[in-house]
């Protein structure tokens, strides 16, 4: 993830431009990239309209037998009642609690942990890595139950977690990717660099926080964003975690309003859908490079 | 993994003048100042280690001995054998779920496998509108999958979704989607591969563009034709890419929840799978948390031998 996406452009790929210049290919390539484009944008870019408009309509226009596409006049009552009577303002700022909260803790504990592997080196530190990895392993799903059991009830400690934003945060702390491609990270990062600081009386966390950390602001930058997204979109574990309805997550409270007895109008689900889904489109707007880049990368580390 | 590194070894990087090399003194001090920088590492670590072994590899073993007891939270856990897994076996809703589960990851992978294939290919030699291309098919993938699941369940709707609508428009059949035990599998693993193929399809495209041009060079002065080119150049080149991310499919295919749990709920036995049985045990309808952790023990067991080949594989490649 430390270099560039894509560090030569391709210089031809299946198809060379020469061969795509005779008229007859042209004509072929023309109309496939058309196909494509219309295609792209009517199983990718539809839906995510359909669900922005139909939030706009009347619960009346939306229900009539012959759909819209455009809404015939704009109501933002739908997004309105969703935010204040479905209380989606409510799971929305839960959800950003959690989802700062998380990042925070994720990346302080691992950051540490990545430092300590690559540059302090003690001694078991490639055992304790091996086993931090070896979690990669593990399927998410193998552990449910059995980590439901422990967050409700902590070894040793005898605390309760569930209900709690520390049932999100500190398991979500145990993140192995992370640690894995932060001690390769800090790996290049040359020790003549970090016994410079020392020689100048800098402690280890100095080092930390003022030679290692502002090197790494690419890979940090990837990884909080991995991070933010990862806990927005989770659902299975807040679900068991967090039961108590006024401590959930938008995904969570989605979930259960659709299920619950008292009917919601579909509009304003739609609408609780949509406010749900911008955070994810505008963060991905953002941060399309990164997104994407850290993705490329990933693929061809393998 | 990652286990090319440098040989340097921690400690001092000289010893100081008055601490003689070979003294007694010298060799305490060396000794001390590698106690101190070890603690000071563990230090670092323990934050880390701590939520490991609390919430990965203490539930690991916990979860293997809770499937021979039986834990309802309430009275104590009792040891009952292999009573759980018995009572597994006798379940007709698990091998119900196991088959449910087998035709979802069949269905995902024959839609799921091949069309991001294909679509990275067909982009990889599309020369306008890159960027718009990326984000497009990506986009889902950023939705919450809740949102995606609940989207669809409006497009599924029988009477006027936005499928059916669609079809009736176009004077074809219409479907019961998710409503019919027929059409709800194929249902599940079409909104599954709508949210998550954007990954693999980018994925696969940064392994195409990695390919060298040279080969495909070669290959035509050779006179390869296009199909040739994609035969005997993309293939081979892309073989490795494509295991993995087969391996890596399979293993999050099994453990598909959201989309069943949201469209179909956890009863419905034409589409109830394994983890929507485990969290029906536990949490749902039995209470029996030692039941569900013998099957999630199951379906570790299963993954395993996927995580394992994975692991080989990418080992190799190192």
């Amino acid at each position: 993830m430390t270099e560039p996406a894509s560090a030569a452009p391709a210089p031809r790929s299946l198809i060379s431009d020469q061969e795509l210049a005779r008229p007859r290919y042209r004509a072929v390539y023309f109309a496939v990239l058309t196909a494509t484009t219309v295609l792209f944008a009517a199983a990718f870019l539809f839906p995510l309209y359909w669900m922005a408009s139909s939030a706009l309509e009347t619960p009346r226009e939306f229900a009539a037998q012959t759909p819209t596409l455009m809404p015939k006049s704009v109501h933002l009552t739908a997004y309105r009642d969703a935010w204040t009577q479905m209380d989606i303002a409510h799971f929305f700022l839960n959800t950003v609690w959690y989802a700062a909260g998380g990042w925070l803790i994720q990346i302080s504990v691992d950051v540490c942990a990545a430092y300590a592997l690559s540059k302090l080196r003690p001694v078991f530190g490639k055992a304790v890595f091996a086993g931090m990895l070896a979690s990669l392993m593990l399927p998410a799903a193998a552990l449910l139950v059995p980590a439901y059991l422990t967050v409700s009830d902590l070894p040793l400690l005898h605390l309760n977690l569930l209900n709690t934003p520390w049932a999100l945060w500190l398991p979500g702390a145990a993140n192995a990717f992370n640690i894995y491609v932060l001690r390769r990270f800090f790996d290049q990062i040359p020790g003549e660099l970090l016994d410079a600081a020392s020689i100048d009386g800098a402690s280890r966390l100095q080092t930390l926080l003022r030679v290692v950390l502002p090197l790494s602001r690419p890979v940090l930058s990837v990884i909080s964003i991995f991070a933010v997204v990862g806990m927005w979109k989770d659902f299975l574990w807040p679900l068991l975690v967090l039961q108590d309805p006024d401590k959930q997550t938008l995904s969570v409270a989605l979930h259960r309003l659709s299920t619950s007895t008292t009917q919601v109008p579909p509009t304003e689900m739609i609408a609780g859908l949509s406010i749900a889904a911008v955070p994810m489109i505008v963060l991905f707007l953002f941060f399309q490079r990164h997104i994407l880049g850290g993705l490329s990368a990933g693929a061809l580390k393998g | 993994m990652a286990t090319s590194l440098a040989p340097r070894r921690p400690g001092p990087p000289a010893a100081p003048a008055r601490d003689r090399p070979g003294t007694r003194t010298a060799r305490h001090a060396r000794l001390r100042r590698r106690v101190a920088d070890n603690a000071l590492a563990y230090a670092f670590m323990a934050a880390g280690i701590v939520c490991f072994a609390v919430f990965s590899w203490y539930p690991l073993v916990r979860g293997i001995i809770l499937s021979f007891q039986q834990d309802n939270l309430i009275t104590a856990p009792q040891w009952v054998g292999l009573g759980n897994y018995r009572h597994l076996f006798a379940d007709p809703l698990f091998w119900t779920a196991w088959k449910n589960t087998a035709e979802f990851t069949g269905l995902a992978l024959l839609l799921g496998y091949a069309v991001p294939f294909a679509i990275a290919v067909l982009l990889n030699e599309l020369r306008h509108f890159k960027a718009y291309f990326r984000v497009a098919v990506y986009l889902p993938v950023m939705l919450p999958p809740i949102v995606s699941v609940m989207l669809w369940q409006f497009f599924y709707d029988p009477g006027d979704g936005l499928f059916n609508t669609a079809l009736r428009g176009a004077h074809l059949p219409t479907s019961q989607w998710i409503q019919s035990p027929h059409t709800a599998m194929i249902s599940l693993v079409l909104v599954s591969t709508w949210a998550n193929m954007g990954g693999a399809t980018l994925m696969y495209l940064a392994a195409l563009q990695a390919i060298p041009g040279e080969l495909f060079e070669a290959a035509e002065l050779d006179g390869a034709g296009i199909w040739a080119r994609l035969r005997y150049v993309t293939l081979p080149q892309m073989r490795f890419i494509m295991l993995v991310l087969l391996l890596l499919q399979i293993i999050s295919t099994m453990q598909v929840f959201i989309e069943p749990f949201q469209l179909t709920g956890f009863t419905d036995p034409s589409t109830i799978t394994v983890m929507t049985l485990i969290y029906r045990y536990a949490f749902a309808v039995n209470n029996d948390f030692g039941l569900a952790a013998s099957m999630s023990v199951l379906l570790f067991a299963v993954l395993g031998v996927f995580a394992a080949l994975y692991l080989r594989l990418t080992r190799e490649a190192d």
